[in-house]
């Protein structure tokens, strides 16, 4: 049997050699820019430089060791190296820093200015003192980008398995359930159903045989908290799905991945896999009468398999189309069974609440909706990346105090330049300006015509047209559609044909009313969440830029210029007739003599903005 | 006959590894993808037979599905990433570029020497450095037009080199 103690105490004893750790993120951000390459370096320029260096804790290992953690969230920065126990981060980190960092604050604690994150003149040491971090309020975050999310050690060392000991040991099927529930904590997918109350609905059945799923077929275009949180902390996730399956009596379970976050699969095929070899998956878990096995399942591209059904049928090898409920899966789920679907970051989440109790959990966010949610801060703001709140928190907070403010073109902060914020994906809706000190919680964001989602942001500046972004989603729910229901197929198609016509001028006044009306069919007419949710960006962004509708149709005119059928470009007088433009052009569009003003052929122009991009002189602009 | 031979031979392997387990289905396309890069039509109706399904659910599934594909695709896959946050960062000049480069015409993915395919996919979770692409397994953030095309300048030099 697994004994917890030992495996702290050991990780203690072998990390006291250890006098300096430098933490290398390896998420998918930081990965894409070379960051397995800089911990290579630092492997290699540690032994030229004689410094004792390691990447393993082990007893005779005394120095320094070199280790890789999950997203830590700056993703904008990356690749990004912490060192501890300094609290250095240093932001941007390539091959070349890698020599100057180990002779200088490896070996002798001093802080290389160049490296750190800076901003307005101000140069900032850590996570301690950047407001990106500052800001916020990470529990369910707090191990993801420390520790490795490979070493199920480590997890332990931080206290890990601690909860999932503990429910199976200590605590009976319905305590957990009431603990859960008296917690307030709400499904982190999208929903917000009580999590406490989900699990009794299983619990409660009568079945020789129940499953447990981990949804993380996170396909909503814009959000990645749970990629991060099975990149960084998976085993924070198989303690969540131990807790729940002892809670609800499910001896076996699938942790469903999208096929496209291939380090996250990959994190969490291991990291199931060392569970197994520890015992901490398995036949009678920490010595109890609860037996759990996990797999992990790959999913294969389609966002309609978020949903609870439709993700039931195609772990079942069937295409994944939704099913009328009820019944609900805590009735009747996989294979006919009862079963227990539950998002990442709520799985995540549940070690945190049997560890530390409801009330310590409830402290934290609002009365409604308690805790803290991830998300994906993304689009035209100063830094994106990934963080976490409490429930409640506003926008303004968001976007200007941890974020930086939101950016122009050029990515230069302009405050003026707030237009709106996208939440919730395709099944969310946009807020503006107005909702900017709004309370961002499960039901405040329902009365404004958005939700939660799963947590990600897009900020949008006056440079994006919300005609084209209800386009963007419209397009994307059409292809995602399943096809099962004939309103959700046929009416996004002609929704999708609509906008289409609108951003193309070729629409009239009564297009709006029959959009309405179309949008509103839709919601009542879909079986399943995609469906009934598809027109939400349609309707809200219909309700907030409505006059920005107007201008597509009356005056065929797009105020934010991007719908390219209704612009042009424009060569104007501060052209100096330098030819960049002429020779930048891909189909010749632009005739011109050096020194003498340009001119478009706009029967010609493919409207692909590289001549505007290209001008030194700003001399090319949109109308 | 002797490839087509050890074409089956290996589609065996993969359904024993399944257990010819019926429930398997889109692991055992995905392994058999992995190996071919698409999935061969006599394939999917070897399956089906084995596992005892009609060929029609095993088509089914195979095109639900967004990640199969029924054509061959190139040998270096172009997967420009069309989430929100790319798509608010102009991703959609990504795409142009590429197939400017590439010279693929409108409904045209792959090129006529099958050396690359242009896919758009709806999110690959790197929103933080967007506008991002992935070439085979490589993601590539904070893309430009311009930066996009290089990269493809890259493999054509390695693939040059390579003859």
């Amino acid at each position: 049997m697994i004994d917890l103690d030992s495996i702290v105490q050991s990780v203690k004893k072998t990390g006291e050699n250890i006098t300096k750790r430098v933490i290398i993120c390896a998420g998918t951000g930081c990965v894409a820019n070379g960051s397995l390459k800089v911990f290579e370096s630092l492997i290699t320029t540690a032994k030229e430089l004689g410094i004792k260096a390691y990447i393993e804790l082990k007893e005779e290992n005394k120095g320094t060791l070199l280790s890789k953690s999950g997203c830590q969230g700056f993703c904008q920065n990356g690749p990004l190296l912490n060192i501890l126990p300094n609290g250095i981060l240093y932001t941007k980190v390539t091959v070349g820093d890698v020599k100057e960092i180990l002779e200088k604050s490896v070996k002798n604690n001093e802080l290389i200015d160049r490296l750190c994150y800076s901003y307005n003149g101000t140069i900032y040491k850590g996570q301690d003192e950047i407001p990106f971090y500052k800001k916020q309020h990470r529990i369910v975050l707090k191990q993801c980008g420390v520790i490795d999310p490979e070493n199920i050690k480590e997890y332990i060392a931080e206290g890990g398995y601690r909860a999932a000991k503990k429910a199976c040991i200590e605590m009976k099927d319905k305590e957990i359930c009431d603990m859960v529930l008296l917690s307030g904590l709400r499904g982190r997918g999208g929903g917000g159903f009580p999590t406490g109350r989900k699990w009794d609905l299983t619990r409660i059945q009568t079945a020789s045989k129940k499953y447990i799923i981990c949804n993380g077929d996170e396909g909503d275009p814009g959000a990645f908290m749970d990629r991060s949180v099975m990149e960084g902390n998976p085993h924070s996730v198989i303690e969540g799905l131990i807790i729940a399956a002892k809670a609800t009596g499910a001896d076996e379970g699938y942790i469903y991945v999208r096929t496209e976050y291939a380090l996250a699969v990959e994190r969490m095929k291991k990291a199931v896999k060392d569970a197994i070899d520890l015992g901490v998956l398995g036949n009678n878990i920490f010595g109890s009468s609860q037996s759990f096995t996990l797999q992990v399942m790959e999913g294969a591209g389609a966002f309609v398999c978020g949903e609870e059904t439709a993700l039931v049928a195609s772990i079942e090898g069937k295409r994944g189309m939704p099913l009328p409920k009820p019944p609900f899966p805590a009735q009747s789920g996989l294979w006919k069974k009862p079963t227990t679907i539950n998002n990442v970051e709520t799985l995540a989440t549940v070690p945190l609440i049997i560890n530390y109790g409801a009330d310590v959990f409830r402290s934290i966010g609002t009365k409604s909706s308690p805790g803290t949610k991830t998300f994906a801060l993304t689009g035209h703001v100063l830094n994106t990346g990934l963080i976490e709140v409490p429930l409640g928190s506003t926008l303004r907070h968001i976007v200007f105090d941890i974020s930086g403010g939101v950016t122009d073109e050029k990515d230069n902060v302009k405050e003026s330049n707030f237009k709106a914020v996208q939440i919730g994906g395709p099944s969310g809706g946009c807020l503006t300006e107005a909702h900017l000190d709004l309370s961002l919680d499960f039901d405040s964001l329902k009365k404004v015509g958005a939700m939660v989602g799963s947590g990600g942001l897009v900020v949008m500046n006056k440079s994006n047209c919300m005609v084209n972004v209800a386009k963007f989603f419209m397009q994307f729910t059409q292809n995602e559609s399943c096809g099962k229901c004939v309103l959700c197929r046929e009416g996004t198609r002609q929704m999708l044909l609509m906008l289409n016509d609108i951003t193309e001028g070729k629409a009239d006044e009564n297009i709006i009313p029959l959009l309405e009306k179309l949008a509103k069919a839709v919601q009542v007419g879909s079986l399943c969440g995609l469906g009934k949710t598809a027109a939400n960006p349609v309707l809200s962004t219909l309700k907030y830029f409505r006059d920005e509708y107007y201008a597509h149709i009356k005056e065929i005119r797009c105020p934010a210029g991007e719908c390219e059928s209704l612009i042009n470009y424009i060569i104007t007088d501060k052209c100096i007739g330098c030819t960049v433009c002429t020779m930048k052009c891909p189909v010749k569009a632009i005739n011109g003599v050096r020194g003498k003003k340009h001119a478009i052929d706009i029967e010609k122009c493919v409207k692909c903005s590289v001549c505007m991009n290209s001008c030194k002189f700003n001399a090319i602009i949109r109308g | 006959m002797e490839s087509n031979y050890v074409k089956f031979e290996t589609v065996c392997r993969i359904l024993e590894e399944n257990s010819f387990d019926k429930s398997k289905l889109i692991p055992i396309l995905q392994a058999i993808q992995e190996e071919y890069r698409y999935l061969p039509e006599e394939i999917l109706a070897f399956i089906a037979s084995s596992l005892n399904i009609s060929p029609a659910k095993v088509y089914g599934v195979a095109t639900f599905f967004a990640h199969f594909a029924l054509q061959l695709k190139g040998k270096h896959i172009v997967k420009v990433c069309d989430g929100t946050a790319c798509h608010v960062k102009k991703s959609a000049g990504l795409i142009d570029a590429l197939k400017n480069k590439l010279g693929l015409k409108a409904g045209e993915h792959s090129t006529k020497d099958n050396l690359f395919t242009i896919e758009t996919v709806s999110c690959l979770g790197a929103c933080g450095l967007a506008p991002v692409l992935l070439i085979d397994d490589d993601v590539h953030g904070q893309m430009t037009p311009d930066k996009a095309v290089k990269l493809i300048d890259v493999i054509l030099g390695q693939e040059g080199a390579k003859e």
